[in-house]
């Protein structure tokens, strides 16, 4: 496999709509590559960027801060307890990728869970 | 594998409590009246993984994958921040969430229910209430506990007087209530499985916590950390900083000490090396996949673990069958922040595979895990894992590694970390 990235909206969509499932527009603007591994920060930063609280909101951050504060982490400029880890993991065009993906998320108030009804006696 | 049939009666049942299911989760389609030709995708499971994988399947395929969703248990209970509870600043009610708003918010079917026989060739499960059809089945079972060497705990009654706590729910509150009522200067008693099992700094972290506990309760107390292992699997340093510092004299670690034997009435252990004593006795069993996967032969890794391939997840053994989360041997930590990056890899494969392209061939997710030393002061490990396309596994990238020290403000990122990974695979 020589090509590691899925661009181009276009084709990409075409394909989409061809088949049966018609996926999620903002799935088929970037690469796969770049949408899964975005949805792996939502551990920390919630779903699309949306933090519930105590971390940055990622969702609509402009995408050229997203770059200057991953590569602060990156160098060290800016100290972090975890984000160098992370930073330093991924390749310079991925960051790029992902300031483009958070950027164009949309902010929401993000929700938490309720809480269950206990079965305890 | 035996093919199942509905009968009349069951088909009956089925549909009653579909109908009741689809009004409660606000869906327009019944369970079995399915929803023209979309495709759809059966999630053995409501844990870290399953759940996350539902909802991303949803999300990413514009809602064109019907999805269900498997799981016995009425609600969701985190294992992540679960020794807390022993600690004494968490209560199991402060982990245990609601899966209504995942369901609604994202039109998922639910089934709270156990799957009774899978039948891989027709593509069909069947639980004990009735029968789905799938096109693509994803196991994310959790674990298992192997008795084979300890018979004597496979008893539910055997694992009320020793619980194993790693599960977490009553089995947590069991062994929190037996630490509050532990006699003073009593000998608290953990026995750690050989690696791998699920959360490798987990029962370390649950040593801090019982120690934080009995420190302020039982001061004269001590704690026994009998590992199975040759060394402490994770965050070694840290931890032997925190056992010699804030918990000095209360922590007696021992080495490749198995379980041979154990009196359950009496809570002795034997192992190899020597007969231990305890008033409050842990054992932490070892593991292997989550029961349906040892049932579908797919647990192919020692019999323990499933083997996949980590584009997709798809199991070597049987095609259009996924798998997420603890069960699968991937050689990585088998944690929830783990569970959700394999569970949107595999989402984002399966959505592709239904749309008619590729996966993505190269793929990369984070991994954080925090263990807490106190009820405020946590440590982290991290990395980004990448796929070699070369050895066919996932790899750490370059600058991973474990915090210097634990610290109050990573204590705080940790409680941001489970707060925004339940608003991510919850809401």
């Amino acid at each position: 496999m020589t090509k590691a990235y899925y661009t181009g909206l276009t084709g990409l969509l075409s394909l989409l709509l061809s088949t049966g499932v018609c996926a999620d527009e903002s799935y088929a603007r970037l690469s796969i590559h770049t949408h899964v591994l975005a949805s792996s920060c939502a551990a920390c930063h919630g779903t699309n960027g949306n933090s519930v609280g105590g971390t940055p909101v990622l969702a609509g951050l402009n995408a050229e801060h997203f770059i200057r504060q991953m590569q602060a982490f990156k160098s060290g400029d800016r100290p972090s307890t975890v984000m160098h880890r992370h930073a330093k993991g991924l390749t310079q065009q991925e960051i790029v990728e992902l300031a483009d993906h958070f950027s164009r998320q949309q902010r929401h108030t993000a929700e938490l869970p309720a809480r269950a009804i206990s079965d305890r006696p | 594998m035996a093919t199942m049939h509905l009968n009349r009666r069951e088909f009956i049942k089925w549909t009653a409590a579909s109908s009741v299911l689809a009004s409660i989760g606000g869906c327009t389609q019944a369970l079995v009246q399915s929803s023209g030709n979309q495709p759809r995708v059966v999630v053995i499971g409501g844990g870290y993984a399953g759940s996350a994988i539902a909802k991303y399947l949803r999300i990413w395929s514009n809602a064109g994958i019907e999805t269900v969703v498997i799981e016995p248990n009425p609600y969701f209970v985190s294992c992540p921040l679960s020794n807390l509870v022993l600690g004494g600043s968490k209560q199991i009610e402060d982990l245990s969430f609601s899966y209504e708003a995942l369901k609604r918010n994202h039109g998922i079917h639910w089934v709270k229910d156990t799957v009774v026989e899978v039948d891989a060739t027709r593509k069909k499960v069947r639980t004990a209430r009735g029968e789905l059809r799938y096109d693509k089945l994803v196991l994310a079972p959790g674990i298992d506990f192997i008795y084979d060497d300890l018979p004597m705990l496979q008893s539910e009654e055997a694992q009320q007087q020793i619980p194993h706590a790693w599960k977490a729910g009553p089995q947590t509150v069991n062994l929190q209530q037996q630490l509050a009522a532990m006699p003073d200067g009593g000998v608290f008693v953990i026995s750690i499985p050989k690696a791998p099992y699920r959360c490798p700094p987990g029962p370390y972290e649950r040593v801090c916590q019982a120690a934080f506990y009995l420190k302020q309760h039982n001061p004269t107390a001590r704690i026994i950390v009998l590992d199975a292992n040759p060394d402490i699997v994770s965050k070694k340093g840290l931890f032997l900083k925190v056992w010699s510092e804030m918990y000095a004299g209360m922590v007696d670690y021992r080495p490749n000490s198995s379980i041979v034997d154990l009196d359950v009435a009496q809570r002795h252990v034997i192992t190899e090396f020597e007969r231990v004593s305890a008033d409050v006795l842990n054992v932490i069993p070892p593991q292997r996949a989550g029961k349906v996967a040892q049932m579908l032969g797919v647990a192919n890794v020692d019999q323990r673990w499933c083997e996949v391939d980590f584009r997709t997840y798809e199991s070597t053994v049987l095609p259009d069958l996924h798998i997420v989360g603890d069960s699968v041997s991937a050689g990585l930590p088998k944690s929830a922040h783990m569970a959700t990056s394999q569970a949107r890899v595999c989402a984002s494969a399966i959505v592709a595979a239904f749309s008619g392209i590729d996966p993505d061939p190269l793929p990369v997710f984070a991994n954080t895990c925090y263990s807490f030393v106190s009820d405020s002061m946590a440590m982290h490990v991290a990395h980004v894992y990448r796929y070699d396309p070369a050895k066919k596994i996932m790899l750490p990238a370059d600058g991973g590694g474990v915090s210097e020290a634990p610290s109050a403000q990573e204590g705080s990122y940790a409680y941001d970390w489970a707060r925004n990974i339940w608003s991510d695979v919850l809401t």
